[in-house]
């Protein structure tokens, strides 16, 4: 299951920043393209899990899923692709180059103010 | 409350060394093609008719992923190909740091054409880069036409879609998979995916994908 490789990930950069701030983390921000195959319950799930006794502890994901992107071949406009009909919305067209998925950021933290 | 922006990639070691790889092949002009599929689709099989009937004309080389046991690498063995096995021990796709290794492993200045069979599984081996020329999806009549549509991703991102036992179509077994829908919503995503109808079993269709094959390995 590869969401707990990511929740490693996640992990070691989350505690990194959070020894910087030394504050306590409650909330982190993530996003990515829906081709990234990542399910937010059970990354959360793993996240809970490994982060257990770690100053992360508790602390909740928020996973933002972005749409893919298409860009159209008659008129140029970039637009989401809608799965089950996928077409350029200015011009009708359904000649279009998919670009590439949004990786996986982790976007901002939370961390609790004294 | 305070929020920290941090806009960091996560899966960037993953990445770094699928650039690694797409650089290692790119400077060795390799043509470096990753398999993937549900279980049992056919992707050993294909490869083995492949590697025996291309053999005059274009080497090829195999890096095997698998979840356990090296089966498959057998398979490949038997053909005389070189091959690397690559035992992810449960997790469900290769990773670009493994195949790094494999390559390693691998005659590649002998070779024209690596395959890399990725662990049997139509969701998570497409989410992670290896630094493959390409990506190649295939799919058997079995598992039914409504599959580009129910797990786009590997759909979209693939140049070639291998459709497989074809031979099982019409052969007096009732098997229900309408080929035009399956060419309808796999271009819907890609306009440019090659499609092949294939049986890895009899033989039938395989000269259109080898003819690809070998003008993807010329014209690198
Ligand atoms: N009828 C028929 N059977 C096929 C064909 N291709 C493969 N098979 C059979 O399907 C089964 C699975 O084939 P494999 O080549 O092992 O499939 P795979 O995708 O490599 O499987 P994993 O590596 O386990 O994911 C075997 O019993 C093959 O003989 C085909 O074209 N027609
Ligand atoms: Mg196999
Ligand atoms: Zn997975
Ligand atoms: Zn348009």
């Amino acid at each position: 299951m590869h969401e707990t490789m990511i929740a490693q990930s996640l992990l070691a950069t989350i505690s990194t920043e959070t020894a910087k701030q030394n504050a306590k983390p409650t909330c982190a921000k993530i996003s990515c393209g829906i081709l990234n195959a990542i399910n937010d319950e059970i990354l959360c799930f793993a996240f809970e899990a490994i982060a257990k006794g770690t100053a992360c502890e508790g602390m909740k994901l928020e996973v933002e899923h972005k749409p893919m992107q298409g860009q159209c071949k008659n008129c140029n406009q970039v637009f989401d692709v809608e799965l089950h009909r996928p077409q350029c919305p200015k011009c009708g067209s359904d000649q279009f180059d998919l670009l590439p998925d949004a990786p996986l950021v982790l976007e901002e933290i939370e961390f609790q103010t004294e | 409350m305070y929020k920290v922006n941090i806009g960091k990639k996560i899966l960037s070691a993953n990445e770094e060394y699928a650039l690694k790889n797409s650089q290692f092949l790119t400077e060795h002009k390799k043509l470096c093609l990753n398999m993937i599929s549900s279980p049992g689709s056919g992707k050993t099989t294909i490869l083995t008719r492949t590697i025996s009937e291309l053999k005059d004309k274009i080497k090829i080389g195999v890096i095997e992923g698998d979840i356990q046991t090296d089966i498959d690498a057998e398979r490949i063995r038997a053909t005389e190909a070189p091959v690397v096995q690559i035992n992810t021990n449960g997790a469900c796709h290769l990773l670009a740091v493994q195949v790094n290794g494999a390559l390693e492993n691998l005659p590649v200045g002998d070779l024209d054409l690596i395959f890399i069979e990725n662990v049997g599984n139509l969701v998570c081996p497409s989410a992670f880069e290896l630094g493959e020329t390409g990506k190649i999806a295939v799919l058997s009549v079995t598992e039914g036409d409504d599959k580009p549509a129910k797990y786009p991703a590997i759909f979209a991102k693939s140049k070639a879609l291998l459709i497989n036992k074809i031979d099982l179509l019409g052969a007096g077994v009732q098997v229900d998979f309408d080929i035009e829908r399956v060419k309808a919503d796999a271009r819907k995503l890609n306009k440019g995916i090659e499609l092949f109808l294939v049986s890895a079993k009899t033989g039938k269709g395989m000269t259109s994908w080898y003819e690809w094959l070998v003008k993807s390995v010329e014209s690198l």
